[in-house]
């Protein structure tokens, strides 16, 4: 049945290189701390045991949990906001300073977030915005605000403006015509920046690390934290359990949508 | 939208510029004393230190040698995944998306537990191999082993999606100009020189060109590592070097200094895309 079996078996070798961590992340979730110090690593934990999960689950998990869940709510719902009305505005009407506008957007896009936090951690605390969900947010929509509208002024260029005048012929008026034709087409383009920006809310490491303080955490540094904590032994069940919370509603929306991703990020590098 | 990008990236960036001048250290920070304007001050004593040099040179290199790693075997697996049956293609696809999901910090733990001295598995499997000698061996006391660990990391992370962005790519090439070379004579070599690479030539250069940016600006799994045992002054890249300066030492001044020249950097080494894409958008 195979056509090409070296290079199938190839394919096989590179996805089980790739795969491994993961599952080595998931299975170790489920040791028993005797077999994390066993000479030999447990490859397959039968007998699975799920303390692991218990000994994270405490009470700095779960506000960790709020807090990134209402950050990443904030940043989303503002970021699809303003990045929708920037990228109509650049892609269906001509104005002064428009390229100039989709030039910034891919400069800004190009700034090291590494380059900038030292003055945006000053600038935080010069408005008293240091360790709060509003100062937090805030950097985390200006982060994800260059790609978003990088992103669906690919997909409304990808949607006929035609389409919406055979709409107003018909005798729909503009703001009609936008939201019967057009914009029921760009809701992929929208959930697919909507999902961008969550991931990226989500998981952000560094700005986090700077901007908020150890009692008032994000999963990301709740995660850290946990190999960090003490001098005793690092409880790798334990902190593979954590690592296995944090990852798991990414990877669930990541399958959803990642064909879109692709499709909306090759669309909008070919478009420039 | 414009209101937004400018409170929270311009007016950090001008800030930024602005303190680089400044002699802005924990006194300031007190309020014991002004911001006092000292010229290029920051900028000289920082070039005069060869520590710099040295985060400069370690991060060029480190940003080459990971963003070429990363292209290589990207587009080797782009290649790889046309070429499989259809299941195999899809326990690939699948087995890259499980990793390009992973959050940073949910990765970086995995591979501390892969690497970990005495339980992990990379070391026991090397044991088991023959290399008796990584029995308990520690990777992130030695700056280069240090640098292989954040590699292996940092190019496991990225090739995800340059496999899948220039595969989309590969996607797009007709199968009919390709059987038709098939047909004149062209070897697989030829097809895949003469027309699969200038067909998605414009991704791969997108895709690098973000690889360049991305890898520059490595911060978490240079921080995580040295964080989990790695020697701080021998493994500082600019990300960690600018974070220990500002946030570690409160040298304001000294830290935007370093940061201004990380921002220049990477435009001087992005330029001409922005170049090109200023001339074919049109007017």
């Amino acid at each position: 049945m195979t056509r090409r079996p070296l290079v199938n078996t190839l394919g096989v070798l590179v996805s089980l290189v790739w795969v491994f961590p993961v599952y080595w992340m998931v299975s170790s979730a489920f040791l028993t701390p005797q077999q994390v110090r066993s000479a030999t690593p447990t490859f397959v934990p039968f007998g699975g045991d799920l303390s692991a999960f218990g000994r994270v689950l405490d009470s700095s998990f779960l506000s960790s949990m709020r807090l990134s869940l209402l950050v990443t709510f904030l940043v989303v719902t503002i970021a699809l906001l303003f990045a929708f009305l920037a990228a109509l505005a650049v892609s269906r009407f001509r104005f002064a300073g428009r390229k100039g506008f989709i030039l910034t957007v891919l400069i800004v896009q190009m700034i090291p977030a590494e380059g900038l936090f030292i003055s945006q951690y000053k600038m935080l605390e010069s408005w008293s915005l240091l360790n709060s969900v509003a100062g937090l947010s805030l950097v985390y929509v200006a982060m994800v605000l260059p790609f978003t509208v990088w992103m669906l002024r690919g997909f409304v260029e990808g949607i006929p403006v035609e389409l919406e005048q055979a709409a107003m012929i018909d005798g729909c008026g503009r703001t009609r015509a936008f939201f019967a034709v057009t914009f029921p087409l760009l809701a992929p383009g929208l959930v697919a920046s909507g999902v961008y920006a969550f991931l990226q809310a989500w998981n952000e490491f560094t700005l986090a690390t700077v901007v908020m303080s150890p009692s008032n955490r994000t999963v990301p540094l709740w995660l850290r934290g946990l190999t960090t904590q003490s001098n005793a032994a690092i409880d790798w069940p334990g902190v593979m359990a954590g690592a296995l919370l944090v990852a798991v509603p990414v990877i669930v929306f990541f399958l959803v949508v990642q064909n879109k991703m692709t499709s909306g990020l090759v669309a909008g590098a070919v478009k420039g | 939208m414009a209101v937004v990008l400018v409170l929270a990236l311009g007016y950090p960036l001008v800030r930024q510029l602005l303190m680089s001048f400044q002699e802005f250290g924990l006194a300031q920070q007190f309020g014991a004393a002004e911001p006092e304007w000292v010229g290029t001050a920051n900028y000289q004593a920082l070039f005069a230190d060869p520590v710099v040099w040295g985060v400069i040179a370690r991060s060029i290199a480190f940003c080459a040698v990971n963003a070429s790693l990363t292209m290589i075997v990207g587009t080797s697996v782009a290649v790889l995944m046309t070429k499989l049956d259809g299941p195999v293609r899809l326990m690939l696809q699948t087995s890259l998306l499980l990793a390009w999901a992973m959050p940073v910090i949910a990765a970086m733990t995995v591979w501390q537990w892969l690497f970990d001295t005495q339980y992990g598995v990379i070391n026991w499997a090397l044991v088991q191999s023959g290399f008796e000698g990584f029995a308990g061996h520690s990777w992130l006391l030695n700056p280069l082993s240090f640098y292989f660990v954040a590699t292996v990391i940092v190019v496991w992370m990225s090739v995800p999606f340059v496999a899948f962005s220039l595969y989309a790519a590969l996607t797009q090439v007709s199968e009919e100009v390709l059987e038709a070379a098939q047909l004149d004579g062209a070897s697989g070599w030829q097809r895949f020189r003469h027309i699969l690479v200038p067909t998605i030539m414009p991704i791969i250069y997108v895709v690098s060109l973000l690889q360049v940016i991305w890898d520059l600006r490595v911060f978490a799994q240079i921080y995580y590592l040295q964080g989990a045992g790695g020697l701080r002054s021998e493994t500082d890249l600019l990300g960690t070097y600018i974070y220990n300066l500002g946030i570690g030492q409160s040298d304001y001044g000294m830290a935007s200094a370093v940061a201004t020249f990380m921002l220049l950097l990477t435009l001087a080494l992005t330029i001409g895309y922005v170049r090109k894409l200023a001339k074919e958008e049109e007017p």
